[in-house]
Formats: C-alpha cells, structure tokens, sequence
C-alpha cells in the first residue's frame, strides 16, 4: 500500500509555496479580492448616499407642512347671525371678521379690513360653523377657538417669507406683517400639528389642503386593484405552473407575460381608457376603473412571482402528497398553495406597493379629479390617488404647496415603505417554515 | 476480468494470491524434504523442515489477518467475496499440509538410525511423488483460476488413496515378517498416513479453487480409495 | 439470465462451467412458458420506458414476490427508479414519459386506461430518498392519506389508524407526546419513519423505496433496515438502493439494471456470492466502468 501512496504523491515538491512567483500571485488574489469588496462597497455607498438625498431634500422641504400656524380668537356666535335651527346657513363670514376686527379697533378703514380679514384662513369659516353645528347651544354666545391662519402669514410665521427685503419683493406688507406679530406679542399665535394634512381632502387653500381624499381615493383604487389581480393572477400562475400542458401556445403565453411586465405603465393606462371607459362605457375618473387598469399592471406581476413561489415548493412535497394518492387539485390546495401563500403574499404586497406609485395610467383615465369632500367618494365616483394628489399639488402656485407637495411624498413614501416591511416579514415567516 | 476502480484492492487481491503461492511453495517444500529426510535418514534435513513449519505459519496468520482485514473494509461481493474466502480455506489446508510435513519429518528424526530395507521406501516414494504433483497443480489451478485442473486433481486422489492401500499392506507385512521391523514400520506407517492426508488437503483445495470459479460445490461426492481403515490383515 | 420458473433454478444450479452464451441471454425475456413464481404480487412483462425520444427501460420482465423485500441495484441511470415509479404510475406526472408493456399487481394491468391512478397509489405506497414529510404535524402528516381515502368514518378511528401507523413505524414510543409537533422538527430518520407511517397509514399492499437511507446516518439507517425487516411480513417491499451492502443485507431477491436493461436477479445470496453474468459481477465487486 505504501507503493501506492507513493504513486499518488505527484504533485509539486515542498517548498513550492514559498517561491518568489507563488507570492506575487497570492498578492495578486489578495488585491483582486479587495478590488471587488471595495467596488461593491462603493456601489451600495453611492446608493445609500443618493437615497440620503432624496429624503434630506422631502423631509427639509416638507416638514414645515406637518405643522400648522393658528390663532386663538373669541367668536360671539350673534344669534343675528346664526339662527338656531338654520346654523348650516348662517353668516360664519361676518362672525369670523368682528372676532378679528375685534382685535385690532384701529383698523377701521374699508380697505384695511378687507386686507385684515385675510389674514385668517377661508377654513377657518368652515371650523367655527362646524363646531356650532356640533354644539348648537352655543349660538348666543362666546366660544374662543384655534383657527389657522392663511397661507401667507403660515409662511411669515414659519420664515419661508423672509421680513428683510424691501417691501415690494414680499407677498406681505409692512402692515400685515405687524398685525401678525401683534397677535403674537398677545399670545395668541400658537404653531400646532397640521391635522388637516391627514383630515381634510384637497382644497384650494394650502392651509387647509389634505390627503384625505387622496388617500382614500388610493385605499378604494388598491382594493379593487387587489380584489382583482389576487384571485385573477394565482389562478392564472396556478394553471400555468401546475395544469397547463407543455406546448407552443403555452409558451407564448408565459413569453407574453413577462413581456406585459415590462410594458410602460402608461400603455395599460391607454388600454384603459379605451376598453373600460370607451366600450364598456365605465365612468370616468372612478377608483373602479382606477383599480381595473392598475390590477392590469399588477396581473403580470403577480403571475411571475406567484409561478416563481410555486416553482419554488419542493417537488418532494408534491410527490409524497401524489404517492399517497392525493389528486392533482389536492396536491395543489392542501400542499403547494399553503406552502406558497407567504410567498404570493409578499409578490402581491410589492405588486400593490408598485400600483400605489402609479401616476401615468390613472391620468389617462382621468383620476385627477378636485375632490374638496372625503364623503363625496365612491367606488363609481370621481376620485384622485396619492401620486395624482401630489402631481396636482406640484402644479399649484401657492407657496404653501411647495412644502405639502413633499408632505405628500414623505407620506406616500412611508405607506410604501410600510407594505415592504409587510413583504419582508412575510417572506421572513415563508423561509422559516422551509426548513 | 476488468481491474476494480480501487487501485488498492487490486492490489490487495493480487498479494493474498501471492502470499498463497509463498506459502504453497513452502508447504511443497516441507513434504518433499521431509520425504528426503526420512528416505536418506538425515536428521539435518529433517530439523531443517520442523524449522521450516514456524514460517508456514507464520503466513497463515499473515493471511488470516489479511483477509479478516479485507472482509471489514473492503466488503467484498461476488467472485471477490469468494477469492478471499477460498484464500482463508486454501491457508489452512495448506497450514494442514505443512504440520503433516512436520510432523513426517519428526518420524524422519526418529528412525534416522534404524536400518531399513531398501525396497521399504518405493512405494511410499511414489505416494509422496503423486502427493507433490497433486498440490502442484493444485495451487497452478488456484493461481490461474482453471477449475478443469483443479476437477482432475480432485478425481485423481483415488489413486494416492490407493497406493496408501498397497503401502499399508506392504507395511503390514514386513511387520509380520519381522518384529523388529514394527518401530520404523510404524513410523513409515504414520508417515504414508501424513502424505494420505496432504493429499486429501489438495482435493480439499481443489474444492474451493472449483468454487471460487464457479460459485457453486462440486457436486458429487469426492471419490474415496482409502480402505484402510476396514483393512484387516489376519494373521495366517 | 431472467430467471423465475422453479425449473430454471433448477438448471441453473446444475451448472458447472460459465459460459458465454449465459450472459448473453440475459437480457432476453422470459422464456415462453415460463411458469410465473409461485407468490409474485408484482409481474412486469416487456416493459419499456421513454422519456421523450430516450428510452430509458428496455424490455423489462420481472416477477416480485408477496411478504418479502425485493432490491433494484445498478449505477445511476440505469432505470431501476424509473422501473419503481412505474409501479405507481408516479411518471404520469412527467409529461413525456411513455410505458408501454404489462405491469399486473394481482394480475390486475395498473395500465389499464378504467384504473383510477389515485387509488393505485393509495395500494402502492412509496417511501422517497429524502425524507419528505409535509410541513403540518405528525398527526396530521400520517392522518392525511386516510382523510382523503376516507379510510376512517370518526375521529377515534383516524386516531386509530394514526396510532397503529406510527407503531408500525417504529415511531410511536418516541413521538407519541408531540404528535402535534411540526414533521420537519424530527431528526432525519425519525422523519423517514414518519414518511413510512404515512406510507402504512392507507394499508398499501406494496411499499416501493426509492433509496430509503441515503440521506441517512448508520444508526438511523439500521433503524430503517430493522423496519422494513419487521414490514416485509406484511407487505411487497421494492426497494432501490445504492448501496450494495444494504441491499445484501436487507433484501431476500435482488435485481441488477445496466443502461436500461434488467441484467440479472435472483435470490439475494446468490446475486452476491454468484452472480450469473459478467456485467452484475463487474458492478457490484467495484469493477464497473
């Protein structure tokens, strides 16, 4: 046996790692090995440090959105004003306008009132009336209540609108500068969470513009979205994977598929618009149709993933489930398709995630609608979506906009950011059951 | 026959086959020394044989280990299953045939200074001739697998068995011719028993050789020549 | 040589001389009128398998006797799974597999187009080379054959298959306080019992194995060995194995596959101390290739 041994001992005598040669080769690997650890540093370094950006610039030009600057004021709810059981149609205008002139008895002219009376929001109407109308024994007298104040002055107020150039450059002047700081030094400007962000749907009025009905109209689009592509696309992954027989039409099927995937989103939008709106004559600008068009853009997704879980249940579940005589359609809803589901689950999350961002195809069908009233919302009404929302908010000129615009980014990022998380502890809990 | 795809194993089988041979050679030796010994009465040759078992054995333990070795790690199947096991049977029967040389060449010692006639030692050359052929092609079967070779040496133990026969008989009556005759008789006796017997180890290793090649017994019984035991020579 | 009639063993145990013409023939069929072995529970006649364009059995005649375990041996590739997943139809499931032949359990053709291929299964049981329990309970990994066979009409009854299953399995003592544990928590021979209980729980009348331990430690292995001993007084066990030794020592027929041709089988002893054809003695003394 020793004989043998020997015979296998061919290789390179000892010693032969010590050359000269073999070290500089073993730098050289060495070297290699950091060049490539130091690349793919420097790859997710740069895309940590443009992801800090984008957040840095939302979050420094949006904050200021989440807070609101409001002013305490004493309303004397004038039975004049505001009958009883008619408070819907009282004179809310006037009432807010003396509380306010109440403040300032030297502002008498005609003009400077008018100029005075904008220094509240129009929402601020809006509030006193509401609160009336909940609490209708109040007419007669006084109530002291926040109101916001109109955009300018929130921007005066948050130093958007600097006081140190000349007069004519400012949105305000002199005068209305002081009426605010006025207030101020008689405690009566308060700086508040800016509720109405997430409370009120869109308005014309920075100040008192939400996401509300945006959200809601996004909530009503995603659910159809889902109601749709979940049953539509595992069925359809199901077949493909599971009964489909192995053939050409098959095959153009799936290669059709993953072509739909990379299909612009606003193709599916003109798809929309043609078939849901044109021929079969849905209305427009409904988060029905909203849904239907985003669950087209979703469906190829899903399907994908979905055969890609499903690829992804051992065959040796499928083959102890047949070998004990269970039937195909066992096999696939007692075994694979529980084995599946986290999988599927999470595919569908980042489906929706994706559908949530969508703006294109949801312009072509006209979902950009001006929706002031979350109430006014249905499935067959008009609505808007977070990503159309902020498109139109982009659009408006009024200065507070600027900040809501990357409000409503932050949000839209965060319900996304969340969904992810969603998928991510989904797929956490599908490989724990694997092993 | 294809090599086994462990180089080590062939290597193992072919050493087993000749350690065999060795000892073969040896246990060859031995007996026709011992013969020598005893014909020549030279008592030299005949420590030389006693000496000689020592190294038999030796290699039959050598064997034994090696095979007991081979069974646990290599677990062998099939014709090699059978090799090691017919290498195990062969090492004992020819460990047989050398303690019968031994113990032939301790008669040798014993009657190295009778004086015998010569006509006493023919048959008992013949015998011991036939026996040396019989375990030569024996281990030549062994060595080249030829179960043709192994069969004839199998049939023709009869006739060792029957010169036995004949040199009892002439043993038998040398003693009745002449008292003095029956010590060394009786040795010589013992000794064409010795040889007898080698030569049932040779059929015994025609045998296995016959099994390791085919896997299966020979099937008939082994044709028996020895009568001696029912040999009764009255006296007249 | 396929050899089954009695007379066959018979002649063959009169030969003395190998021969050449003996290998060759054996890869030919029966012989015409070959008596069928007295207890063959499973009889294959011609058999040959595709996949496709390759074929990956040829002519394949094999009798498998009731109440004893039969070993499949050969190099990978050489269709002896392919034989065994023949047995349960499990290559139905590949689309481009095509059999064409006799296979009978009973005398009754398993290919028979108005045999249901489900209850097949149910009858013929298989145990996988790795463990595969499904990811649900012990309870539940042995009630489930009998809940879709609707095997037992109440709870108690399904508890009584369960039980009887796992005790059958040998695994009764060790789990009997955990059988709501998930399958997958079980050591790896513990699982493959569990996989054989599931496999009991339907009362198959074959068990085919497909290479049983070789994802398995020595002990465990013994463990499963010792098991399909105790089985086999009830059951037809067709197993396939790689290791040799295994099928020596757990086997009471052995059959040798080569490319797709069924080479040799016989009684177990024999296969290993005297196998007939050249081919069966190169693969398993480690002379193959």
């Amino acid at each position: 046996m020793s004989d043998v041994s020997s015979t296998l001992r061919t290789g390179p005598a000892t010693g032969h790692w010590r050359t000269a040669a073999q070290q500089r080769r073993l730098r050289r690997r060495y070297a290699a090995d950091r060049r490539m650890q130091i690349l793919g540093l420097g790859a997710i370094g740069l895309a940590v440090a443009l992801l800090g950006i984008l957040f840095g610039s939302l979050v420094y030009s949006g904050y200021l959105a989440f807070a609101q600057t409001r002013v305490v004021l004493e309303f004397r709810i004038d039975p004049a004003l505001v009958q009883p059981d008619r408070i819907q149609d009282g004179n809310f205008r006037s009432i807010i306008r003396q509380a306010l002139f109440q403040q300032f008895p030297e502002v008498t002219s005609r003009r400077q009132q008018t100029e005075l009376a904008k220094l509240l929001s129009p929402g601020a109407e809006w509030i006193v009336r509401d609160h009336v109308q909940a609490n209708p024994e109040l007419v007669g007298r006084t109530v002291n209540l926040l109101v916001p104040v109109a955009d300018p002055y929130d921007q005066l107020s948050k130093g958007v609108i600097p006081r140190d150039v000349p007069e004519s450059q400012r949105r305000l002047g002199d005068e209305a500068i002081g009426w605010l700081d006025s207030l101020d030094r008689r405690g009566l400007v308060r700086t508040t969470f800016a509720w109405e962000l997430f409370l009120n749907a869109d308005s014309r009025f920075p100040e008192m513009a939400g996401l509300a009905g945006a959200m809601t109209g996004s909530f009503l689009t995603l659910l159809v979205c889902l109601l749709l592509s979940i049953p539509l696309g595992i069925a359809a992954a199901v077949y493909l994977e599971e009964f489909a027989p192995k053939n050409r039409l098959t095959s153009l099927i799936e290669v059709n598929i993953n072509n739909l995937a990379a299909v612009p989103s606003i193709v599916f939008g003109l798809l929309g618009l043609a078939v849901f709106l044109g021929f079969l004559g849905l209305p427009r600008s409904a988060p029905l149709v909203g849904g239907m068009v985003l669950s087209l853009i979703t469906l190829p997704t899903i399907v994908i993933a979905t055969r890609a879980t499903l690829k992804a249940v051992p065959p040796s579940i499928r083959e102890a489930a047949l070998a004990i005589g269970a039937s195909k359609h066992q096999v696939m809803m007692h075994h694979v398709l529980p084995m599946a589901m986290p999988g599927i689950m999470t595919a569908t999350i980042i489906g929706l995630a994706h559908a949530l961002g969508e703006t294109a195809p949801l312009l072509l069908i006209g979902m950009n609608a001006f929706i002031p009233s979350v109430d006014s919302i249905g499935l067959l009404e008009p609505a808007t979506a977070l990503p159309m929302q902020i498109y139109s908010w982009a659009d408006s000129p009024e200065r507070g906009f600027v900040a809501r615009t990357s409000a409503a980014i932050l949000v839209l990022l965060g319900f996304l950011v969340a969904m992810n998380a969603v998928a991510i502890y989904l797929r956490q809990r599908f490989e724990r059951t694997w092993s | 026959m294809k090599e086994h795809i462990v180089r080590s194993y062939e290597e193992e089988l072919a050493l087993l086959d000749r350690k065999i041979a060795q000892m073969g050679g040896l246990a060859e030796d031995a007996l026709g020394q011992a013969f020598d010994a005893l014909e020549k009465r030279d008592p030299r040759l005949a420590e030389a044989v006693i000496g000689s078992d020592k190294a038999i054995d030796l290699l039959q333990k050598e064997i034994e280990e090696q095979v007991i070795a081979m069974i646990a790690r290599r677990q062998p199947m099939a014709d090699d299953l059978r090799h090691v096991m017919a290498a195990l049977r062969i090492t004992s029967d020819l460990e047989r045939i050398g303690d019968l040389a031994k113990n032939t060449a301790k008669r040798a010692l014993a009657v190295s200074q009778e004086p015998y006639p010569k006509p006493i030692m023919s048959g008992l050359r013949n015998m011991v001739e036939r026996a040396l052929r019989q375990l030569k092609d024996v281990l030549d079967a062994y060595a080249e697998r030829n179960s043709e070779l192994a069969l004839s040496v199998w049939r023709e133990d009869e006739q060792i068995d029957a010169m036995y026969n004949s040199v009892f008989r002439e043993l038998l009556t040398y003693m009745m011719e002449d008292p003095r005759n029956i010590g060394l008789c009786t040795h010589l006796l013992f000794g064409a028993k010795n040889i007898e017997r080698i030569g049932d180890h040779a059929t015994n290793i025609a045998e296995v050789v016959h099994y390791l090649v085919h896997g299966v017994s020979i099937a008939d019984d082994r044709p028996k020549g020895d009568e001696t035991s029912s040999t009764l020579i009255s006296h007249q | 040589m396929v050899v089954t009639g009695a007379a066959d063993e018979g002649s063959r145990m009169n030969e003395q001389v190998r021969t050449g013409d003996i290998a060759g023939a054996a890869v030919s069929a029966l012989p015409r009128g070959a008596g069928p072995a007295v207890t063959a529970k499973v009889r294959a006649r011609h058999v040959d398998v595709f996949y496709g364009d390759k074929q990956a059995l040829k002519d394949v005649s094999v009798d498998i006797p009731a109440r004893a375990v039969t070993a499949f041996i050969g190099p990978s590739g050489c269709g002896k799974s392919t034989f065994l997943r023949c047995i349960n139809r499990m290559n139905d499931t590949i689309p481009t597999s095509r059999v064409s032949g006799q296979i009978t359990i009973d005398g009754e053709d398993i290919y028979d187009p108005r045999l249901d291929v489900v209850q097949l299964r149910a009858r013929v049981g298989m145990v996988f080379q790795k463990p595969n329990p499904f990811p649900k309970s012990i309870y539940e990994n042995v009630a489930y054959g009998p809940r879709i066979h609707g095997l037992a009409r109440n709870k108690p009854e399904l508890d009584g298959i369960v039980m009887s299953s796992l005790e059958k399995a040998g695994l009764l003592k060790e789990v009997r306080d955990r059988l709501g544990d998930s399958g997958t928590s079980l050591s790896g021979g513990q699982q493959q019992r569990l996989c054989i209980a599931r496999a009991i729980a339907v009362s198959p009348e074959v068990i085919l194995m497909d290479e049983p331990c070789s994802a398995l430690d020595p002990i465990a292995t013994a463990r499963i060995e010792e098991l399909i001993d105790e089985l086999r007084e009830n059951y037809c066990i067709i197993m396939v194995t790689h290791s040799m030794q295994q099928a020596a020592r757990v086997s009471q027929r052995t059959a040798f596959f080569h490319l797709g041709e069924l080479i040799e089988q016989g009684d177990t002893t024999d296969i290993f101390t005297n196998p007939r054809n050249r081919q069966t003695q190169d693969y398993i003394t480690g002379r193959y290739g």
